[in-house]
Parts: C-alpha cells; structure tokens; sequence
C-alpha cells in the first residue's frame, strides 16, 4: 500500500493522518464529559493506526514511471476485502436483530443489545459498509477502464477509502452507545457528517479529475450513473444534515428543519438514497460488469438515455410517498403518489435493457453463477421497483404503510438487486484484480448462488404475509363497529414469520462467508495471469508496449 | 473515430464507440416502451387533475374530485361513531347487571373489551389477564380492591398509588429494612403465612408458626385480617388463598416481609372515555369465569 505511494505522497498522507489523529485528541479533551470524548479516543486509535502503517512504509522505495502504464489498482483490491467485511458483520447484525424480533427476550437486558440501537448497526452496516465500499470499489475499476484512463494519483483514492471506513466505524461505534440524530439511514451526528463531507467531496474531485483524463471521446453510461450517485448523494448528505450541535463538546445536534418540514425533508433524503446510492450506483456497476461478463453489446444505447434521464428526474419528486396519510399537505402526497407511477417506466428500462443484452448470451447464465447473480439482480430490481411504485400508491399506501410489507420490499431490493449484483460484480472482478485465471471454486459461486437466492426468496415471501396479515389485521372491525384485533394479537401472528425470515437471513449469511472464503482462496492462490487482461491497461501518451505487471 | 459493427446475433448496428469491449446497439427504443411512458405520464396528468397536486404560491390546485384528506377522516371518524352510537348509548346508560343479561350488548362488550384489553391492559396483566411476577392475575377469584364490576371501574379509573387525586393507596411497609421486625420475627411470620395456605409446611416448625401467629396478629392483621383473609377496602390480598403476586415460596414471602411492596397501576381517567372503562370493567370481571368475590 504505502510502496505504491510516491515520496510527496507519503508526505502529505503523513500530515493528514496526523491531523485527523491531533483532531481526535481535541474531541476526546473537549467532549470528556459525553460521549463525543468516546468518539474522540476512536478517531485517534484510527488515524494512529493509519500513520503506523505509513511510519513502516515511509522509507520503502519509490514507484517509478512504470506505473502510468498499468491502472492503480490496490485501493480497489482493499475496497473489495472491505466491502466483503462489512457483509458479512452486517448481515450478522441483520440476523441477530431478525431473532430478537422473534424472540424479544434476547437483549440481556443491555442496552445496547436492544433492537433501537442494533438496527441501525445493521442498516449502516450493509448499506453504508458493504455497499458503499463496494461502490467505491467498483467505480474506481470501472472509470478507470471506460476512461482507459489512470487515477491521476495514487493518495485521494486512498484518503477517500480509509476517510469513508472512519465514517462507518464512528457511526456503527456510535449506535450502541446511543448516539444518533434519529434520522433512518442518516443516523450519525454532525462530526461524522462533516467529515463526511470531507471525504465525498474529495471522492468527487477524484472522479471528475480521472474523467477529465479520459482517452475515450465518449462517456459510458455506467459513468453518467456513477457521477449521479455521487454529486446527489453530496447534495443530499449536506442538506439533511444541515444540524446544530447543542455545544461543540457534545455529540448531540438538533436539525435546523422541524415538524412536516424535517419529515420531508428526511423522506426526500431516504427515497434519493435508495435512488441515487443503492440505484444509480449499483446500476452503475451492472453496466460494465454485465455486458462484460456476457460478452455481449448493450440491448439498446437510446434505451440507456431514456432509463437514465428518468430515473435521475423522477425519483427526486418521490420521496413523499414516505407520509401518505401524514401531517404532510395531501398535494405533496399526490405529486409523490404520482411522479413514483411514472418512475416505473425507467426503472423497468433498466432492468429490460440489462435483460435483453443477455440474448445470445443465456448459455452463460446457465453455465456461470457469476452471471446469474447479476441476471437475477435484474429481475430483482424489476420486481421491487414493481412494487415500489405500487405501494406509492395511496390506497395501497393505507394497507402496507408501518407494516413488514415495506420491510420484505426493501429486501427485495437490497438483497436481491444490491447485494446480488454486488456478488456478481465482485466475482468478475476478483480473478481481474488479483491476476487469477479464475475464481478459486466455481462450485462454491454456486453454492452461494442457491443460498442467496433462497435467502432472499423465503425472507420476501415471509414479509409480504407477515406484511399483509398485519396490515388486514388492524384494519378489521367487528360487527359492533370496533377493531376486531389488538396490536398484541397482530405482534402474536408475527410470530411465525419473523422466525422464517430469520432463517431465510441465516442462509444469505452463511452463503456470504462462502463468498468470502471463496474470495480469499482465490487471492491465495499462485497468480496466472489469464490471456485476455493483455488490454487491462490505460492509454498512455507514449503508449507502447504494456509494461510488465508489477509484483505482487 | 466510431466504426460500426453488426451485431451478428441481433443484426443492428453498434454505436460505434467501445468502452473496454463494452459495445453498444443503436436500437430505437421499443414501441412498448413509448407506449408505456406515455399511459404512465397520463396517468400521473389524471392524478393531478383529479386531486389535490401543485403549489401555487400560498395555495396549490384543488382538482377535480376537491378531495381533502383530513375533512376525509373526520367524516369517516363521525360515520364510524354514529354506526356504534346506539350500543354505545345503551351501554354508557344502562347499570353492570342490565348489561349482562342483555346477550346481544354483552357480545358487543366482549369483543369490544378484548381489544381494549389487549391494547391498554395486556402489558401488564398479559394477553389473557393471568398476570405475571409482580402483575395480579385478572382471571382467579382474588381481587385486591374488589372484583365487582363496580369496583373494577373504580380501580380502572383512578388506579392504584397512581397521580389521581383520588388514587386507591396501598402499601405493605418495609417491616425488616425499616426495622419494625427483627429478622427472627420475620422468620417465623413467614412460617405462619404459608400455613395459611399451605397448612403442610407447618410440620416440623410448630413453634415457629405459633411464634409467627402472635406476630402476625399485632403487626399484620390490621390490613389482613385476623385470619389473613385480606381486606379489598385497604388493597391488602388475601394470604390464605393459592393467589400470589410475588410469590409465595417462603424467599419470595421473606423478601416482601423485608423490603415491603408498593404497586403502582396507573389511572385511565384521561386515557379512556367512561364506556370504554365500563366495557373493560365488564371484561375484567368476567375473566375469572364470571365467578365474582
């Protein structure tokens, strides 16, 4: 890591991690009497640890010019350990809260083992932890290839990486502690945010400078994606975060939006982060590794255009069908009502123009798990933008809002779209990185195939009914005119399901540490470079022969 | 600059451009998709015609159907009220005993009460009403205060120890921790109040149940009774029936003996309107199988 890093580079990171380590000394003196002391002390072990490593590496002999010749990819390889990582500690979290909602005893009546503070753990977890880094991941491969173009140097994309796992550690650290700005999915407090902020903007710069380097005249589709997910992922961060804190010394921050209009603008966030990071991002990465995969072109450019612009403009109006029925003026329900039917036309696009690109490429599907993860994740994404757009649905709304059912159709598409075309990319894009003719066990991507499959399956089926047994049950009345059910009685038919989508989690977990087995077999492996990367480099302008690979 | 190729296994034309092998079809987009585009962008004109939809300064446009979701509800919430009026009438005016023998209302309690119970009543006391540690059971025949349909309405509504002006007060003193009773007292009252109920555990100790007894009658009975039958005008539980709220093992009985108990139920007076508590009051009193004390 440190070696690939030239001397200035050393320098500078050097005196960041410094800074970042002196910033967590003054947190931890200053917030001594709260838990932002606690934060503190974590963001100084942090920023310690990172200037160890480069202390060791700090005299290790430069990297010479040969390395514009080849794309830089050691970063991508530590985002993808990373990204493996989280997986396989959130959907642990996952399946730990998913028993202690069947069994509500299991807290030893600790606090921190309550379902309020492991929850986000959990959400944080997958989508910030395994998403985020494997966006990171992938998005550094991919522009780097489609730009034929390498990163212009070797220290943002490390900042970037190591800035966005401090983010994630302080706010997983931080949950069951009890701190937390009570927002979903944008839980961690004004430190985090801001440093955040520091890091997102930097992941930018890093894009656009890679992008402006580019020696393709044309922009690939996945990159419009990529930079969307990034540059409104950057606006949405900044304005629902937009806090004050109660005092500099303390973690607690109170947001400068109340009532319906915080609600709002929360939802706004929450729909647009499903939109822009778990949607754009991910189709991102399923426009390169896709087609890659399949060897086949895609179905239809025009139909990109159409599915991307549709995408980026209607999903910004949905966001109110979060509060149907709410304080929230009913025009504002409609105008989300009604932009969420519209965002079914894109969103279905997408996932046919991914589809189709497989004609003439089945055969794959049937033969390689790997591509069958991301043929399924396609159908995944158009099922759960289906019923996305369904239950935007005011009526429906009425029936599905508060219960499971929403639970069961984020899943659908968190499992079954992210995380499987997560899967399918980083399959593809191991034995590439790591110089491998192939992944270690084909077998076992089919094991983890069938697990996940199966997973997601009994843990969406378990939902939907829980969803809609709960949802019927609180709208029944008796022949005297009051409601034939309590809460509780609802909470007792629970039961049944909540113990099958444990187990429906259980079996994506365990085919997840089978992945990452799988994956950590193959980088152990002797390398083989496999014939085709003879391409896998960046145009340079004294392009020549392709330098010899580097040592690993 | 872009060469196209044909695509063999579709026949069209790329683009031209390639990305890292990746290629790309210039294929119109489907009719189905046009189609589909355009009965989706209507629908979503149909909505806003129709409904409530855009701002307008300090107003927004009102459309068609001059829907108002919260006018929706109060209408709604008024239909549901006047449909349940004439029970609830009948049942707010008509004494504990007329309701009862009226099959037809009682259904109506029934059903109503359970849900009630369920929402109000089961955090404590459980689904069924059988208590648990700490939590009087709702279902047996001992009653603290009374198991009278009138004296559960009572309970109901001003609660036990609770922050009603007219709460029922109750509280068994702390004998050992505040030093009323040395631990040897404490001993034998022990012995002798689970002969009460259990005259077996006598055996063995007679002296002490004796000893217990003279304790008992200057320190016990003037809440419990000279037999330790209880009393529901001061909330003190019977101590020679099988009922236990917090155990009548003889650690459990040493414990209350010791650290004395104070339990709290709050009041429902500003929760639930008087036929909801009337409807309760009728369920609770009938969970022990209608048997009353």
């Amino acid at each position: 890591m440190v070696s690939t890093l030239t001397k200035n580079e050393r320098h500078f990171a050097f005196i960041i991690s410094v800074s970042v380590a002196m910033c967590g000394l003054v947190m931890a003196a200053a917030g001594r009497n709260d838990l932002l002391g606690t934060h503190g002390f974590i963001v100084f072990f942090f920023a310690l640890g990172v200037t160890f490593i480069l202390a060791r590496g700090y005299y290790d002999p430069e990297p010479g010019d040969e390395r514009f010749s080849a794309y830089y990819d050691e970063p991508i390889k530590a985002g993808i350990i990373l990204a493996m990582s989280w997986a396989v500690f959130a959907m642990f979290v996952g399946d730990w809260v998913a028993w202690l909602l069947a069994y509500p005893e299991l807290t030893f009546d600790e606090p921190w083992a309550s379902f309020g503070r492991l929850r986000p753990v959990h959400t944080t977890g997958i989508i910030f932890g395994f998403g985020g880094n494997a966006l990171i991941a992938t998005l550094f491969h991919v522009m780097q290839r489609t730009a034929r173009a390498r990163m212009p140097d070797q220290l943002s994309p490390w900042f970037v990486l190591i800035g966005y796992n401090l983010f994630c550690v302080l706010a997983v650290t931080g949950y069951p502690l009890g701190i937390t700005q009570s927002k979903e999915y944008a839980e961690p407090e004004w430190y985090a945010d801001i440093w955040l902020v520091i890091v997102w903007v930097t992941y930018l710069a890093l894009y656009l400078r890679t992008l402006a380097r580019r020696q393709e005249p044309h922009i690939y589709v996945a990159n419009w994606y990529f930079l969307a997910f990034i540059l409104v992922v950057a606006v949405l961060h900044i304005v629902n975060n937009l806090a004050l804190p109660i005092s500099l010394s303390s973690a607690k921050s109170f947001p400068i939006f109340s009532g319906v209009q915080d609600a709002m603008t929360q939802w706004w966030y929450g729909h647009n982060a499903v939109a822009f990071f778990l949607t754009a991002g991910f189709l991102g990465m399923m426009y390169y590794y896709l087609p890659t995969r399949a060897k086949r072109p895609i179905f239809s450019y025009r139909l990109s255009i159409i599915s991307f612009w549709g995408i980026t403009f209607l999903y910004m109006w949905a966001g109110s069908h979060h509060l149907h029925y709410t304080a929230l003026p009913q025009w504002v329900q409609t105008l989300g009502m009604s932009f969420s039917l519209m965002l079914l036309v894109p969103s279905w696009a997408s996932a046919g123009n991914a589809l189709l690109t497989l004609n003439g490429a089945w055969h794959r599907v049937r033969d390689d798990a790997t591509l069958r993860f991301m043929m399924v994740a396609a159908v995944f994404y158009g099922v759960s933008t289906f019923e996305g757009s369904f239950l935007a649905i005011r009526p429906v709304n009425s029936l599905s809002h508060y219960t499971d059912w929403t639970i069961g159709h984020v899943h659908a598409g968190a499992l079954g779209w992210v995380a499987l075309i997560t899967f399918g990319a980083i399959y593809s894009l191991v034995p590439i990185l790591w110089k491998r003719d192939r992944i270690y066990s084909p077998a076992l991507v089919e094991v983890h195939f069938w697990l996940a499959l199966a997973g997601t399956l009994i843990y969406v089926f378990a939902m939907w009914n829980s969803g809609i047994v709960q949802g019927l049950m609180w709208r029944t009345y008796t022949a005297s005119g009051t409601l034939a059910y309590s809460f509780m009685d609802s909470v007792v038919a629970m039961h049944p399901y909540y113990i099958a989508r444990a187990i429906g989690g259980l079996l994506f977990l365990v085919g997840t540490v089978i992945g990452f087995y799988n994956i950590w077999m193959t980088i152990r492996t002797p390398i083989n470079i496999p014939r085709d990367l003879a391409s896998d480099h960046p145009v340079t302008e004294h392009a020549g022969a392709p330098a010899a690979e580097p040592a690993e | 600059m872009a060469v196209e190729e044909r695509d063999e296994h579709t026949g069209y034309l790329t683009t031209g451009h390639e990305w890292n092998g990746i290629k790309e079809l210039n294929r119109p987009v489907p009719t189905v998709i046009w189609l589909f585009l355009t009965t989706a962008f209507l629908a979503a004109l149909a909505c806003w015609i129709l409904l409530p939809a855009w701002p307008l300064g300090n107003t927004y446009t009102r459309g068609l159907l001059k829907a108002d979701q919260r006018q929706r509800v109060t209408e709604e919430i008024a239909e549901a009220a006047s449909k349940r009026s004439a029970s609830v009438a009948r049942i707010e005016s008509m004494p504990f005993d007329e309701i009862r023998s009226d099959p037809d209302l009682m259904r109506n309690v029934i059903e109503t009460g359970r849900t009630l119970f369920g929402d109000n009543c089961a955090a404590c006391h459980g689904k069924t009403g059988h208590g648990g540690p700490g939590f009087p059971s709702l279902a047996d025949n001992a009653w603290l205060w009374g198991g009278d349909a009138d004296a559960v309405a009572e309970t109901i509504r001003i609660g036990i120890n609770s922050d009603h002006p007219e709460t029922r007060t109750s509280q068994m003193l702390a004998f050992g921790h505040d030093g009323l009773l040395d631990r040897e007292s404490i001993l034998n009252v022990v012995a002798y109040v689970r002969s009460l109920s259990d005259p077996a555990s006598a055996q063995g100790h007679p002296e002490a149940v004796s000893a217990g007894e003279k304790v008992f009658a200057s320190s016990c009975a003037a809440c419990h009774g000279k037999d330790g039958g209880g009393n529901t005008a001061m909330g003190a539980p019977n101590l020679t029936d099988q009922f236990w709220i917090y155990g009548g093992d003889e650690e459990s009985i040493f414990s209350t003996l010791t650290y004395g108990r104070k339990g709290h139920m709050p009041q429902w007076e500003s929760r639930l309107t008087p036929v909801q508590r009337k409807i309760l009051a009728l369920y609770v009193a009938g969970l022990g199988n209608g048997k009353e004390k």
